[in-house]
């Protein structure tokens, strides 16, 4: 087990150093210089050249590329343009807030998701399954920005009952901190909730045809434990591979979600440093949530493991 | 489990102490429409971070309502006969956050280090001044390389920060994480694209007219969600409301509106001179680009798309501003003469032309309304949207035939046209070049009087009326919208929001 967990730890070097060539490469070609777009309304051409060797721009990319992987190496994950602070001081700010938002949007996946799929397969064909279907159709396709400037209506401005964006840290007041996440997190738990609950309807339907659930209910055991102990258990697998990539989707930011509600996460970051060109950023947090998501992806598998005995190496 | 909970009740109770608190000191929260760049006058560029500088950074000089240039940190300001030293007089006992004083000393210091620092974003501002020397504690006086009467403006903005020497020699480049200027409020924090907090500096020399102890500044791009938030109360004043949402802002209870005309302007921007693309008839037939512009219905396309809202306009400044040339009117639709010039320019109809313009809702709205009036006289304009940081490097390139650009405008008229129809100048995407225009845009800095500048601005308008690099379309208004319980808010025409002589009411 720590074997298969080390292994694939080392793994995750080149594919983090594969990620990091790609994602400098790649933005490079994005049209554009970052100094001229930096100097906006103020373009005074000496003030530009300034800026390129400043930040080494005049430099040919694999040198650049030496130049940014030297100080990550370090710690160092270079310094936003935009903003003249460490990028690694903007990742850290950005981080709590992301991962707090992406696992109570998980939370509320999870809540809604599975136990409505369970629902929809045991009583397949009746009208609970209708009403979960539509339910889940409805979550898959509401663009999450209409959801969320509507439930903003409903709530801030006519009931006034939430705020309509901000975003307040549980460390600092954690009622407050609830409230102004959890329609961001509904919204966004409630798009992922729809998918997770066709999966876990689709595993729980195979599961249930299955000949040792047949077993399972000629030996005479209770239904509800035919259905948690024996279909659920086997069914989860693919539902934890997909929570584990939706869960590493909301990590890389909730782009719309975020500039909605005005949550300062990975999503507004992101977005503001691609139209900014603001490289050195998109650079930091690409290889941040590209680490995320591998650590991600071994903890599905050691989860695979945990709930099928028979994946034991 | 019952630890968690206790947690819990403790936090529920708390929370209305916290509150509680909040609300001892009187507090607003202002909703911007983007997140600012760096906090630090010398290295900053964007209009949004202007707003925030307003409430930290004063300035030697400041504008009124009428663009009128007035003192701030500055008393007074003398120009020598040959228009080669500005002589300032300081306000005295001024002192910065850090409480280091304001004197003559400080000033130079600021003005050198936008003159000098890496990455200055002043340096072009201040490109005439020469040297700055101390006269006496309260007395500088600025040698220029050659007259320059656009800087007193100048120093209406950025240029005109002052910052603590202190502080800056402290922190190097990274003064912009924590500001320490000379405005009626101090920083607190920022977390980004969050807040930016600052409050009330007990020191600052218009102590009296300073009413609220703290401010928050929360960025909020959608403008939909900006106004929700100011209905529901989470916010007391936002910026850059959309024109389309004036209506709305009238009828709700307990809202207010502000607004001014912009000292900017939106136009189109014509390839004359850089690459192939200037070769079409457009770029090379004047006659061509006349048409072009008689196509179009000003008046129509403010209603259509801004609900008439916005101002009409065909020069760099708006028609409101002294310095407007009333001998070149906004022209009317004209399609015949359209129609008529094309025939004498001899070019096969339809002319097309590639129209780049940057994505944005309302400019892509205007560039379909443009596109259909200038159908009508004989162009098939082909609207290629473009991400605005792509559409720079396009425009820098040459490749399009006309640009939709705005300009936020800068409150001497030099600011608005020299930097765009001067012969090489760094914004000059049209490529447009006249020696008369050159000739009378110099003229236009270095005079100093108000009839003499007049009459060089008056030949070049009228110039450039005749070769068109570029299309004035309108003049956007400045909308700020805010709760009732502020009193005393007056808009200024760059758009800012000041907060000196704000209050809250009851």
């Amino acid at each position: 087990m720590l074997l298969l967990i080390a292994r694939r730890l080392m793994q995750l070097i080149p594919t983090v150093i594969i990620v990091s060539m790609m994602i400098f490469g790649l933005q490079q070609l994005l049209p554009g210089d970052p100094a001229t777009i930096m100097a906006g309304e103020e373009r005074d051409p000496e003030v530009i050249e300034q800026i390129r060797k400043q930040y080494r721009l005049d430099q040919p990319i694999p040198v650049q590329y030496v130049y940014w992987i030297k100080g990550v190496v370090t710690g160092d994950l270079g310094e936003s343009m935009r903003l003249k602070e460490p990028v690694s001081t903007l990742v850290a700010q950005k981080l709590p807030v992301t991962l707090q938002l992406a696992t109570m949007a998980m939370i509320i996946a999870i809540f809604i998701g599975v136990p409505a799929g369970i629902v929809s397969a045991v009583k397949k064909g009746t009208v609970w399954d209708y009403v979960v279907n539509v339910i889940s159709l409805w979550g898959i396709s509401t663009p999450n920005f209409w959801l969320g400037i509507l439930l903003i209506f409903l709530f801030s401005v006519h009931l006034g009952w939430l705020p309509a964006s901000g975003y307040v840290s549980p460390f600092e007041d954690p009622w407050q901190s609830l409230k102004t996440t959890i329609m961001p997190a509904f919204v966004l738990g409630n798009s992922i909730a729809g998918v997770l609950m066709r999966h876990t309807r689709a595993a729980m339907l195979q599961a249930l045809s299955s000949d040792y659930v047949r077993t399972a209910r000629a030996k005479g055991l209770n239904e509800n434990r035919v259905i948690l102990a024996h279909a659920m258990r086997n069914a989860l697998t693919p539902v934890i591979t997909l929570g584990a990539l939706e869960f590493g989707t909301l990590l890389s930011g909730a782009v719309l979600t975020e500039q909605i509600f005005t949550i300062p996460g990975f999503g507004k970051l992101i977005v503001d440093a691609v139209f900014n060109r603001d490289y050195a950023v998109v650079q930091g947090v690409v290889l941040v949530t590209s680490a995320t998501y591998i650590l991600l992806n071994l903890l599905a598998d050691l989860g695979y493991i945990l709930v099928n005995p028979r994946l034991r190496p | 489990m019952k630890k968690s909970f206790r947690y819990g009740l403790a936090a529920l109770l708390a929370a209305p102490l916290f509150a509680g608190s909040a609300m001892a000191q009187s507090s607003i929260r202002i909703g911007l429409a983007e997140d600012p760049d760096v906090l630090d006058p010398t290295l900053a560029r964007t209009y949004v971070g202007r707003i925030v500088f307003a409430s930290i950074c004063d300035k030697l000089f400041d504008i009124d309502e009428k663009l009128n240039v007035v003192p701030q940190l500055a008393l007074s300001h003398e120009t020598s006969a040959d228009g080669k030293t500005v002589t300032i007089k300081l306000r005295p006992g001024v002192k910065f956050h850090d409480g280091e004083p304001l004197d003559a000393a400080a000033v130079k210091f600021s003005l050198d280090r936008h003159r000098t620092m890496n990455g200055s974003f002043r340096r072009s501002e201040l490109s005439q001044v020469d040297s700055v020397d101390v006269v006496d504690p309260t007395t500088i006086r600025i040698n220029l390389k050659s007259p320059f009467s656009p800087l007193i403006a100048q120093l209406t903005d950025r240029a005109g920060m002052m910052v603590s020497p202190k502080a800056a020699q402290e922190a190097g480049d990274r003064f912009g994480q924590k500001p320490v200027c000379a405005g009626p409020y101090k920083f607190v924090e920022r977390v980004q694209q969050d807040r930016i907090v600052v409050e009330k500096f007990a020191d600052y020399w218009d102590k009296a007219n300073v009413h609220i102890d703290r401010i928050t500044y929360v960025p909020i791009t959608d403008s939909t969600v900006r106004l929700a938030n100011l209905k529901s109360g989470q916010l007391d004043l936002i910026e850059r409301a959309l024109a389309t949402d004036i209506k709305d802002i009238r009828a709700t209870r307990g809202l207010k509106l502000a607004t001014a005309s912009e000292l900017g302007y939106q136009g189109i921007t014509i390839n004359t001179g850089k690459g192939d693309a200037a070769k079409g008839p457009l770029g090379s037939d004047a006659r061509v680009r006349q048409a072009f512009e008689a196509a179009i219905d000003r008046e129509a396309l403010v209603q259509v798309v801004f609900n008439g809202e916005f101002k009409p306009g065909n020069q760099w400044v708006n028609p409101e501003n002294s310095f407007y040339q009333k001998s070149v009117p906004v022209p009317k639709r004209d399609i015949a003469k359209a129609k008529k010039l094309l025939a004498d320019a001899g070019v096969k109809t339809p002319v097309t032309v590639d129209f780049m313009v940057p994505n944005n809702p309302e400019t892509r709205q205007v560039a379909e309304v443009v596109q259909a009036m200038t159908a009508e006289a004989g162009f098939d304009v082909k609207i290629r949207v473009t991400e605005f940081a792509t559409s720079l490097k396009e425009a820098e390139a040459g490749n399009f035939q006309a640009y939709m650009l705005a300009w936020s405008g800068r409150t001497d008229p030099d600011g608005n046209i020299q930097t765009f129809a001067y012969t090489g100048a760094p914004n000059n995407y049209s490529a447009y070049s006249n020696k008369d225009v050159d000739a009378a845009l110099d003229e236009g800095r270095t005079k100093n009087a108000m009839p003499e500048r007049m009459a060089a601005y008056k030949r070049a308008a009228e110039q450039l009326a005749k070769d068109v690099p570029i299309v004035y379309l309108y003049h956007r208004l400045v909308i700020i919208a805010h709760r009732d319980r502020i009193e005393g808010y007056r808009q200024m025409p760059d758009g800012l929001v000041r907060v000196v002589g704000l209050k809250i009411k009851g």
